[in-house]
């Protein structure tokens, strides 16, 4: 693929790739996946921009399948091709998988085990503060009244209230582009 | 070999039924699993699902071990695969139909105007996580010290993750 604004100008080695997911795959805990490539693929590596990174996490979310597969395999073929997707996906999902296959081999022999579910859970508790620290470093970045609103209403709506994601995904995302649109349409023409 | 056909069958339609998240298809799993083909217990679904929520990873990686209860290691391999193959190639067409379209108004358009979609998800995700049943006060007591000491400090989140593991694991132990 050619290169595009925004994405690292230098072809990244796939094994290099596919390390940066696997470091990611077994540190996610809690659902932090996403603050966790946020952290590695835009601010440590610079592999990719705020942009490229936001509309691949919220496509991720909005298509159907796991979302940390999901964002593997946009990101990784954004940067390297199908080949690329691959990568980061077997990258993303092998440690979790022998990892899981472990957790539940202990399980089988022993049973559940106090002290292996606390240090999870603990584990996890970090986990979720990764995923709010980078939310939180995003929303910093939005500074006009009506995308703030948006960002506002989707947290309220389906976090607060648990209304079912899609349909108000659907309904937000467009309005919130179709803002974006007239926006850039109505400022100074570049 | 039926077997695995049958893993494949139940977890691949449930790839492309997971939309917003791997958590949309855990009820239909759990009633294809326990109800329609008797492959375990409630009970051992319950236990299995928490496992795979406390592991690292996409928690639909409790395919993974389904499949290994039905057909060992490689019914884990086919569920694996028969839960992400799938929506992996819907992704997979995105992409490439998001790349063919270049730089375009309409292109920075949606790129501006999912940022505050993306950001709403990520803290309703976080919400989910925190509301779970299990999660006791201590949890969220560190979730909340974690999350401060990442903004503002410099501290390494290996560090904080390791002094989080040890600490709960000592204060299960006294």
């Amino acid at each position: 693929m050619d290169p595009e604004p925004g994405l690292a100008d230098r072809r990244i080695p796939l094994l290099e790739l596919m390390g940066v997911f696997f470091r990611v795959g077994i540190t996610s805990f809690g659902g932090s996946t996403a603050a966790w490539l946020y952290r590695e693929l835009v601010e440590r590596r610079k592999w990719m921009d705020d942009d490229h990174f936001v509309t691949a996490l919220t496509l991720a979310q909005v298509l159907p399948g796991a979302n940390p597969v999901n964002l593997s395999i946009y990101v990784g073929s954004q940067l390297r091709g199908g080949i690329g997707g691959l990568a980061a996906v077997v990258g993303m999902v092998g440690p979790p998988f022998v990892v899981l296959l472990f957790l539940g081999f202990l399980y089988r022999q022993y049973g559940n085990s106090a002290v292996a579910h606390a240090v999870l859970a603990g584990l996890a508790a970090v986990g979720v503060g990764m995923s709010l620290s980078i939310g939180v470093k995003l929303a910093r970045k939005i500074r006009r009244p009506v995308p703030i609103l948006v960002g506002m209403a989707l947290f309220t709506t389906v976090g607060v209230m648990h209304l079912s994601m899609i349909p108000v995904v659907l309904i937000l995302a467009p309005f919130s582009v179709g803002y974006e649109w007239y926006a850039a349409r109505n400022s100074e023409p570049e | 070999m039926n077997r695995l056909l049958g893993i494949f069958l139940v977890f691949a339609p449930l790839s492309l039924m997971s939309f917003g998240g791997g958590q949309a298809i855990i009820a239909d799993m759990q009633h294809q699993v326990v109800d329609v083909q008797h492959w375990m217990t409630g009970p051992q679904f319950a236990d299995i699902f928490a496992l795979s929520r406390a592991a690292p990873g996409p928690s639909t990686l409790i395919a993974a071990l389904i499949g290994w209860q039905v057909a060992g290691f490689v019914g884990a391999v086919v569920g694996t695969l028969a839960i992400y193959v799938p929506s992996s190639l819907v992704v997979y067409a995105a992409v490439r139909w998001w790349h063919a379209t270049k730089e375009s108004p309409l292109r920075t358009a949606l790129e501006r105007g999912l940022m505050p979609v993306a950001v709403g998800l990520v803290f309703a995700g976080a919400l989910a996580v925190l509301q779970a049943a299990h999660v006791n006060a201590l949890q969220i007591f560190t979730t909340v010290v974690a999350t401060g000491l990442l903004i503002s400090t410099r501290i390494g989140v290996y560090t904080i993750m390791a002094v989080s593991a040890l600490a709960f694991g000592i204060l299960q132990i006294i």
